[in-house]
């Protein structure tokens, strides 16, 4: 599905990334702590989260996140913003907490991504 | 719905409290951070978490959760599970990530309705 | 040693302890010089991966610290060297979910007690030594080339 679509069943406003609203997406990955997601977050997934902070840009960068929605609500702090258009990673927030989120993205064939890494 | 079906519908596995299995699931939340889901989650939620230590226990005592259902295989800490006991908190195991078992639960949750 | 004469290029960065708000930054860096590199994206996101927990672990414990990029022909190379309290015990360090941080650093979503062992997993080679009040040393090395199994 097209990130344009996941604005729309999300109601979510673009915070960044309007340029970005046309590309496929088909995994994500739900996780308010950013060393989970270093650990299992597949590149190309969304991740979906309620932390806010300039990290969660950073790690998407990092790991090749197609794209971050932001969960609940959340005010993003300009710091984050920006850093998200330096680094050209779209972020969506939407009002809807993130068991609604990650249930409305499943219903429409959105699948988890698990990254086990062997110990 | 109660946490039995779900338990039996997903395969999950039952950690504590093997007799409230019947607490009704009225909604879910999902989360990690425990202000957030101390502040936002609602009494009758079944509790999608990677937290094992034992203040989640407490915080579903509080908030009156259906139950815990700790994701990515991750098992309850030991005094976690003896606090579950104590308190008669139902704590099950999955081996999916939270965002493929949110959804699952989230379509069931939808069908029961 | 006598992979020095191979090395291709080397890079150092400092970091402060305590800064969080430029916490990444190294790391961001680090993988935009790989990727020019024209390595395999795979290789790119380990070393980035391990280079942004290493970089996390020393803003959020030490006081300062120098993370070293070396590039061979062969390899990645990736060293955290800091002053700072040191880990007293290194095997329980190691350990999935253990973890010293404060509510700042969890609030944050960090502390999970999974840095360490993230950077371990997603090494070819990893080494650590530490003293307490001292400092701690990582050395990640990643292999360019596809493993031979």
């Amino acid at each position: 599905m097209k990130l344009r679509e996941v604005k729309e069943l999300l109601n979510a406003d673009v915070i960044a990334g309007e340029e970005k609203l046309d590309m496929e997406v088909k995994t994500a990955f739900g996780a308010d702590l950013m060393s989970d997601v270093l650990a299992f977050a597949k590149a190309g997934s969304m991740l979906l989260t309620g932390l806010t902070n300039t990290q969660v840009v950073r790690i998407a960068n990092v790991l090749d996140i197609a794209a971050i929605i932001i969960v609940r609500g959340k005010k993003l702090p300009a710091e984050t913003v920006e850093l998200a258009k330096e680094l050209h990673i779209p972020v969506l927030s939407t009002k809807f907490i993130l068991f609604e989120t990650a249930g409305r993205l499943y219903a429409q064939g959105i699948v988890g991504c698990l990254e086990k890494v062997e110990k | 719905m109660d946490i039995a079906a779900i338990a039996k519908e997903l395969n999950l596995e039952i950690r504590s409290a093997r007799d409230r299995l019947e607490n009704i699931v009225t909604g879910g939340y999902t989360g990690d951070l425990l202000s957030d889901v101390m502040a936002n989650s609602h009494a009758g939620d079944i509790w999608i978490t990677r937290q094992v230590h034992q203040n989640i226990v407490a915080i579903a005592t509080l908030k009156e959760h259906a139950g815990i259902i700790l994701v990515n295989s991750c098992e309850p800490a030991k005094d976690t599970l003896e606090r579950a006991k104590q308190e008669n908190v139902p704590i099950l195991v999955s081996r999916l990530g939270a965002f493929e078992l949110t959804g699952k639960i989230y379509n069931l949750l939808a069908k029961d309705k | 040693m006598c992979a020095a004469e191979n090395i291709l290029e080397k890079h150092s960065f400092d970091i402060e302890g305590g800064n969080f708000s430029n916490a990444g930054t190294v790391s961001t860096k680090i993988k935009s010089i790989l990727k020019q590199k024209n390595l395999p994206d795979d290789v790119v996101r380990r070393s980035a991966i391990v280079c942004y927990e290493a970089e996390i672990n020393i803003v959020s414990y030490a006081k300062k610290g120098v993370i070293s990029l070396t590039i061979r022909p062969n390899s990645v190379q990736i060293e955290a060297d800091d002053e700072g309290p040191g880990i007293p015990n290194i095997e329980l360090a190691m350990q999935q979910g253990y973890s010293t941080a404060n509510q700042q650093i969890r609030e944050m979503g960090f502390g999970a007690g999974m840095g360490l062992h993230n950077i371990k997993t997603y090494s070819d080679i990893f080494d650590i030594s530490s003293e307490v009040d001292k400092g701690t040393f990582l050395k990640m090395t990643i292999h360019t080339q596809p493993a031979k199994d």
